[in-house]
């Protein structure tokens, strides 16, 4: 129920130095805390306002707002049962309901070993593949009311460890840029020219610019002549 | 956004319901609207502040090229040809429509609600909305309300998420302390878990809350709108001279609300401005005249006190008198014991200010800017003195604007990082002691060379800064009150060299400005002029300069000086050298005219009561040298009279006659020696209430002292005792709600400086000077340069001062771990 | 299909024997790495594009006739060319923040052929001279995460994103960053804000338009995840061998997801403009029919913004132009299809209750008007409903999005449909949005909602 670690704190600088504001940095830095302490903490929260320099009431507004930074304590798994529409169509409901009955809870809980929370949540972009759910984010399609019973067995003997880490773990595999690679992230204020590969475009762009103008030159030419032509026609 | 923009020759035409009307280009839409007569209700729009388009109750039909279509006429600036329909069905549809959502989850609180009566809910409700609501499901429900400051309360229920608030917190005081949390349905206003909204300005969110969502502590449950009477004053909580209402019910002022003047505040005050009215109806207000008997101070009549300190005046020589105060008084009641002092008891000895301010010849010499002129888009503003942010906060949230909002450059010349640091481009902070130096570096020619602690490269970016378009404007005063006066003077007259500089007084105590206007100062005269050009025409006007403050207190303890008569006045609390002013109190025969006993009169023989500024009608001068008015709304306490009665009764007792039985009598009086006044009187206060007239005319500015730099001591550090916001002064601790918001005493230092000590926050501390020294605990901040300590003034607990010896270039000190 | 098992990656998407534009490489299960990326043509996009001027490869995508695939179907060339000449730098945001009920396709791609999508975001930027790029993948999209995250840090080792790509002068960071669970966030506005560390509320339009006022107040380019992985195909094969497919309004290919009561619901890549609904429905090489026995009752065309279509309107095109005149939208490609089995009242409620969850609350009629609804429908279905809701909330529904609403149900009634999109007293799309499942039910389907209201005088008023 703390502040960023040692470690992550160095992570937390990457992270921080990949945006040209820092203030962009909240919403990973959120995952971040949430990834060490399971949810996220008032700690973490006022860390993360110090680290990008905005007040903890700022991190606080944008933390909530958004459904997977939980502020107090949930389960190991959290386990998302869509049943928005095409699922609500294919069994969604009925699967949210063997799940509340089955671990004995209702949607928004938490089992009283700590195991499992059950969420009743919105799409998850699996519709064709309904019912389906996640267990911390991680996907199950067409599973049928044994299969869950499998599932849920299964995580609690660890046979699924490799699959499904704890709660808050998000990405297993994060991006790292090496510094030689880094093309460059300035804020916005600094940078006042085109990028110098547009520079290819000026040849294009004048060329085009000059046969513009010279079709517009002929036009009026053209236009002219034909006045002159009536002119002398009507002379 | 506001009306008083000058008419420009440009005009856009657009067609509202009908009509032709000439809007300004680039003026919203609501607000050409409203000027021509049409208005069109709104929540979440706020003429100080951006629009944002979220509460849809400004949706009218608005034809932009493309067909009628309803769109929010916050966002919409005005162009050629633009049609407007506000009495269409579809916007009467629109507007019943959002008054009905908006009511959904309203609480029907009206009975028991501060806002009912001067809510623009309700009014827009009766006005646009639909008779009745169709909601018949269960509403929202949140705890309530909850404190989310010492002095303001939330009502989650009531808020309609206008977002007015957090937009003020952020936009404007830049203390983004509460904030929209969660989503959709279940948005709430609050703060981060004990972070309460502690800002200086919580108080205009009250103000501006549409609904009673957001109530201040001060006045919840004490009246109703339609019990109040109200008149338009002054405030005279700082030098600012912020526009307000003053409103009172049944003998008593309940309240305080920002006016919003375009040239001065904006419509907002600062919380000490909002709230500290609170003291002028406290019980502890001397309400009878008090004479010391036998140790004790007892209550004595009128004509008993009156002569008592007519005759006590009357037989000291006038070279053995001194008058220190007069900040705290109006314009007329300063002009009346002016004359008083100068004109019939023949003294010269009178300083309004105590020891910790300018000399006067130079506020009063140097050309002055108005606030908007400093804010001048595009300008540079040097500010080269306290911290606006604790002294002077209107002033501050101008100048914050001025900066994010119009390009204005900020140049900090301060002994510490200051609220307007966040938006700065230039950070210089001298070496106390060694500012003048400094702005002598930042005007000169030749390369720049390390000065005063700053770096060459700091100061020739400064000086690019200062070079470049637009107009110069330092903001000038006291920093620290363990820096000498003289530095600072030093300092500024070097700025003058600067092509076209004006300078902005940020001398904060309330009323010192119009007591320099009026010659409260040695060697001056009412009028902005000299005791030597004998203007005032005055049968015992001294002939040579008298005494300052700091030399009267010298005298006193010295025994040269018999009788110092305070006005409003509390040296003790106040003067630097608090040493020094105790042994002069001890020391002399003390009258004090004041609306509380203080530590200073402790040392009365005598305390004649005074009224508040709400109890007496008169004026008040800003640090623009602007004149408003200030309007009675409620009567004295007991037998307290205004100060100028006060000065005319003792005038009579000490054998003269000043001459005045009114204000206007004042006013004649000063018109007649001050060509600096010319045409200001009742009359022309009356017309000008909300801008006021901006006094002109200056002195010739005094010459430098060429006081050397404070020798450098390796092992010290140099000392900076600042005002901040809340203290132990008098006002505030007879004020409730602010009364415990003195952050109390403690050393900061650079973190750097406090790694050096090996101790933990808070520790307890020894830091010595010539003078004296005191136990304080130490804190680390990042906003103290390196060999700085710097100590808040005047917080009641610990006594700073006796580290001071005024007059001292600067104050070396040492710090050394408690134990030690 | 997959069972109970872990699935290693999206599953779903079905392979209709037509043309592959982007669906190419989801044969292999590691075309998520380089090595598989580059072995089947990946990246020969970006090396094409480089050999061109960048305005040449913005005309290109112009030609192209490049139609938006996030839901608003505009036309990518043009978005490209909103953006003011000389105001540096650019950014390009990726929308991956897929959320919208029904559609299932950017998740595909991303998890399924990142490459693809990175290489699509290296050529616009190269286009436009975009600075940097922010691949914004929704928060619950775990998986996604982690193989964009892999497949960058392959690229950035390969030199194919960021300093001197490829060894020319081409330079730009391909920075992933992930949402945190809102579907308010897809709007392109409210995308740029979450981007900057704020709550995902959108910004007014005008003046907030992207491609003007956008990511730290830059014109920022927004484009959906789809639109992007069309780019490398384009550019190897050219504009012309594009509009080849598809219709001469709606060229190419999209993925388009059928769910709910068919035999084969799946992601299907099929040309747009020439295949219609019928095809889709009942055509052998995609969902092969109805589920049961039951009869189609009606389907949502585009996503569940969409107002709903009935089996009169099976035989449109898949078309972003027909479908608005017929009064509702293509939208992204995502379609639900609802037999006679279904309760009309109840599948109203369960998409209305969406919004309402998902409201942002900045603006006041989406905030308490979708809650309110999603209330009235809720007690409607509980049976708790009073004679006069009905009306009641459909006036609810026009303060929400005010005038007729278009509806293909109108067309019963002879009363012409109004063209797409609906007025608004909103901010954003999404209270609209609300109001498209409520018309399209009540107006078609009355007498189901008759049925469970009681005719009693007095109500029990229900808690919610």
């Amino acid at each position: 129920m703390a502040r960023f670690t040692p470690d992550n704190l160095e992570l937390a600088h990457e992270i921080i130095s990949r945006y040209p504001r820092k203030k962009s940095a909240v919403i990973p830095l959120l995952h971040l805390g949430q990834e060490q302490d399971g949810y996220v903490t008032n700690e973490a929260m006022e860390h993360i306002a110090e680290l990008t320099e905005v007040t903890a009431a700022e991190v606080i507004g944008t933390c909530t707002f958004y459904e997977m930074f939980k502020t107090h304590p949930v389960g190991k798994y959290v386990i998302n049962v869509c049943t928005n529409i095409s699922c609500q169509l294919n069994g969604g409901e009925e699967l949210l309901e063997h799940l509340e009955e089955t671990l004995d809870i209702r949607s928004g809980g938490t089992t009283a070993d700590g195991m499992f929370t059950i969420e009743d949540y919105e799409c998850l972009a699996a519709c064709t593949e309904a019912p389906c759910m996640q267990v911390n984010y991680r996907y199950f399609h067409r599973i049928s009311n044994d299969e869950v019973d499998g599932v849920l067995s299964d995580i609690r003997s660890g046979k699924l460890a490799d699959t499904i880490p704890e709660h808050g773990v998000l990405q297993r595999v994060r991006q790292t840029i090496p510094a030689g690679k880094l093309a460059g992230i300035a804020p916005p204020e600094t940078v006042v020219d085109a990028p110098v590969w547009m520079a290819r475009n000026e040849p294009i762009l004048a060329a085009r610019a000059a046969a513009k103008a010279a079709e517009e030159a002929a036009a009026a030419n053209k236009a002219t002549e034909a006045t002159e032509a009536n002119e002398k026609g009507d002379a | 956004m506001t009306d008083t923009q000058p008419e420009t020759e440009a005009s856009v035409t657009i067609v509202v319901d009908g009509q032709e009307v000439a809007a300004r280009p680039g003026e919203l839409l609501i607000d050409a609207c409203e000027r021509a007569g049409t208005y069109i209700p709104r929540f979440c729009y706020h003429e100080r502040m951006k629009p944002v388009g979220m509460c849809r109750m400004c949706l009218v039909e608005v034809d932009t090229g493309r067909g009628m279509g309803l769109q929010p006429s916050c966002m919409i600036p005005v162009a050629e040809g633009m049609t407007v329909d506000t009495q269409s069905e579809i916007t009467k549809k629109a507007q019943d429509g959002i008054l009905e959502f908006l009511l959904i989850n309203h609480p029907l609180d009206c009975p028991v609600c501060d806002k009912g009566g001067e809510c623009p809910l309700q009014d827009q409700t009766m006005a646009y909305g639909p008779g009745e609501s169709r909601f018949v499901e269960e509403k929202r429900h949140y705890e309530k309300p909850i404190p989310i400051s010492d002095t303001v309360f939330l009502d989650r229920e009531r808020c309609i998420l206008c977002d007015r608030c957090t937009r003020f917190a952020k936009e404007v005081a830049g203390d983004p302390l509460i904030h929209f949390q969660g989503r959709g349905n279940q948005t709430e206003v609050n703060t981060f878990p004990d972070e309460p909204f502690s800002s200086y300005f919580s108080g205009n969110t009250v103000q501006i809350c549409p609904v009673g969502a957001l109530t201040a502590k001060p006045y919840r449950f004490k009246a109703r709108p339609w019990d109040l009477e109200e008149t338009e004053s002054t405030s005279v909580a700082d030098a600012v001279g912020s526009r307000i209402t003053v409103q009172s019910s049944r003998n008593q002022v309940l309240r305080y609300m920002g006016v919003d003047s375009d040239p001065v505040n904006w419509g907002w005050l600062s919380d000490k401005e909002r709230f500290s009215f609170e003291a002028f109806n406290s019980d502890e207000r001397i309400t009878e005249p008090m004479a010391r008997s036998g140790g004790d101070l007892e209550p004595v009549s009128w004509g008993a006190a009156i002569a008592a300190v007519g005759d006590a005046l009357k037989n000291t020589d006038p070279s053995r008198l001194g008058i220190i105060g007069g900040a705290r008084l109006t314009n007329e009641s300063q002009f009346a014991f002016t004359k008083l002092a100068k004109g019939v008891l023949g003294t010269d000895n009178v300083d309004a200010q105590l020891g910790d301010g300018l000399p006067a010849e130079l506020v009063l010499g140097l050309p002055r800017a108005t606030i908007d002129q400093a804010c001048a888009p595009g300008g540079t503003i040097i500010l080269m003195g306290p911290d606006p942010k604790e002294t002077l906060g209107a002033l501050f949230l101008r100048l914050k604007h001025a900066a994010v909002e119009d390009g204005a450059t900020i140049i900090e010349v301060t002994p510490h990082r200051t609220g307007l640091g966040q938006y700065a481009a230039h950070h210089l902070h001298p070496l106390p002691g060694e500012t003048a130096a400094l702005a002598a570096a930042l005007v000169a020619e030749t390369p720049a060379l390390d000065t005063a602690g700053v770096s060459a490269d700091a100061i020739t970016a400064a000086r690019a800064a200062i070079a470049g378009d637009g107009p110069v404007t330092v903001i000038l005063g006291r920093a620290s009150v363990a820096e000498s006066a003289a530095v600072i003077a030093d300092a500024a007259l070097s700025l003058t060299s600067i092509p076209g500089v004006r300078f902005l007084s940020a001398l904060s105590r309330s009323n010192v400005h119009g007591a320099l206007d009026m010659g409260m100062s040695p060697g001056l005269l009412p009028g902005r002029s000299t005791l030597a050009s004998g203007t005032a025409n005055w049968p015992n006007t001294p002939s040579t300069a008298g005494m300052s403050t700091a030399q009267m207190l010298q005298a006193a303890a010295d025994g040269s000086l018999d009788t110092i008569l305070l006005l409003g006045a509390d040296p003790i609390s106040d003067f630097p050298d608090t040493d020094l002013a105790e042994r002069a109190l001890a020391n002399a025969t003390v009258i004090a005219v004041d609306l509380f006993e203080t530590a200073s009169t402790d040392h009365a023989d005598a305390i004649l009561p005074a009224a508040a500024p709400q109890e007496a009608d008169g004026s008040f001068t800003n640090l623009e040298g602007r004149v408003t008015k200030i309007s009675r709304k409620v009567t004295p306490p007991g037998t307290a009279r205004p100060d100028w009665i006060i000065a005319a009764e003792l005038a009579m007792a000490a054998g003269g006659d000043l001459g005045i039985e009114s204000l206007d009598d004042v006013w004649a009086q000063i018109a007649a020696v001050s060509p600096a006044h010319a045409g200001i009187d009742t009359a022309s206060l009356d017309a000008n209430q909300r801008d006021g007239v901006v006094v002109e005319g200056t002195l010739d500015l005094p010459a430098a002292s060429g006081v050397s730099p404070a020798v450098a001591d390796a092992y010290a550090y140099r000392l900076v005792v600042s005002r901040r916001m809340y203290d132990a002064g008098t006002i505030l601790a007879n004020s409730p709600s602010s009364a415990h918001l003195a952050s109390g005493t403690a050393l900061h230092l650079h973190p750097v400086d406090f790694d050096a000590l090996g101790l933990d926050r808070g520790a307890e501390v020894t830091v010595s000077s010539a003078t004296g020294s005191v136990s304080l605990p130490v804190e680390p901040s990042g906003d103290v340069p390196r060999g700085v300590a710097a100590v808040p003034a005047n917080q009641g607990d610990i006594v700073v001062g006796t580290l001071i010896a005024v007059g001292d270039v600067a104050t070396n000190v040492r710090v050394e771990r408690g134990d030690s | 299909m997959a069972t109970n098992a872990y699935v290693p990656h999206a599953a779903g998407y079905v392979d209709n024997e037509g043309p592959k534009i982007v669906s190419s490489r989801f044969v292999h299960d590691d075309a998520f790495l380089l090595e598989r990326s580059l072995a089947t043509g990946g990246y020969e996009g970006l090396k094409k594009a480089l050999t061109m001027a960048p305005v040449e490869v913005h005309d290109i995508v112009r030609d192209a006739v490049l139609l938006g695939r996030g839901g608003a179907g505009f036309p990518a060339g043009i978005k490209w060319g909103f953006c003011p000449p000389g105001k540096w730098p650019m950014y390009l945001v990726v929308n991956g923040d897929e959320s919208e009920p029904g559609t299932y396709k950017d998740r595909l791609l991303m998890e399924m052929d990142p490459h693809q999508l990175i290489e699509g975001c290296l050529i616009a930027c190269y286009a436009l001279g975009l600075s940097q790029c922010f691949l914004y993948v929704r928060g619950e999209m775990a998986l996604a995460q982690e193989r964009i995250a892999h497949a960058l840090n392959e690229a950035y080792e390969a030199n194919l994103v960021g300093k001197n790509i490829l060894g020319t002068d081409f330079s730009v960071d391909v920075v992933l960053h992930w949402g945190a669970g809102a579907y308010i966030v897809g709007e392109e506005t409210a995308l740029i804000e979450s981007l900057e560390g704020e709550r995902g509320m959108p910004r007014l339009k005008p003046p907030f338009f992207p491609a003007a006022i956008g990511l730290y107040g830059q014109p920022t380019i927004v484009n959906n995840v789809e639109t992007l992985s069309n780019l490398p195909w384009i550019m190897v094969n050219g504009a012309d061998e594009y509009k080849k497919y598809g219709s001469e309004t709606s060229p190419g290919t999209r993925l388009f997801a059928i769910s709910g009561h068919v035999k084969r619901p799946g992601v299907y890549e099929a040309e747009q403009g020439t295949t219609t609904f019928r095809d889709l429905i009942y055509g052998d090489n995609f969902c092969q029919g109805m589920k049961g026995d039951d009869e189609l009752k009606m389907f949502i065309p585009g996503g569940a913004s969409a107002p709903w279509f009935f089996p009169e309107q099976v035989d449109l095109p898949l078309e972003a132009r027909p479908v608005g005149a017929a009064g509702s939208m293509l939208g992204s490609g995502a379609i639900v299809i609802m037999d006679e089995s279904t309760d009309a009242v109840k599948a109203c409620l369960r998409v209305v209750r969406f919004f309402a969850r998902e409201s942002c609350g900045k603006c006041t009629p989406c905030r308490e008007g979708t809650t309110w609804e999603e209330t009235l429908l809720r007690r409607i279905y509980d049976g708790h409903g009073r004679p006069g809701d009905l009306e009641m909330l459909l006036d609810i529904a026009d303060n929400i999005s005010p005038g007729p609403y278009p509806g293909a149900a109108w067309e019963e009634q002879g009363v012409e449909a109004i063209p797409f999109p609906p007025k608004q007293t909103t901010i954003c799309p999404l209270g609209p949005s609300s109001v498209a499942p409520i018309t399209s039910a009540l107006r078609r389907f009355r007498d189901e909602f008759e049925a469970k209201i009681p005719q009693r005088t007095s109500i029990p008023v229900s808690a919610s």
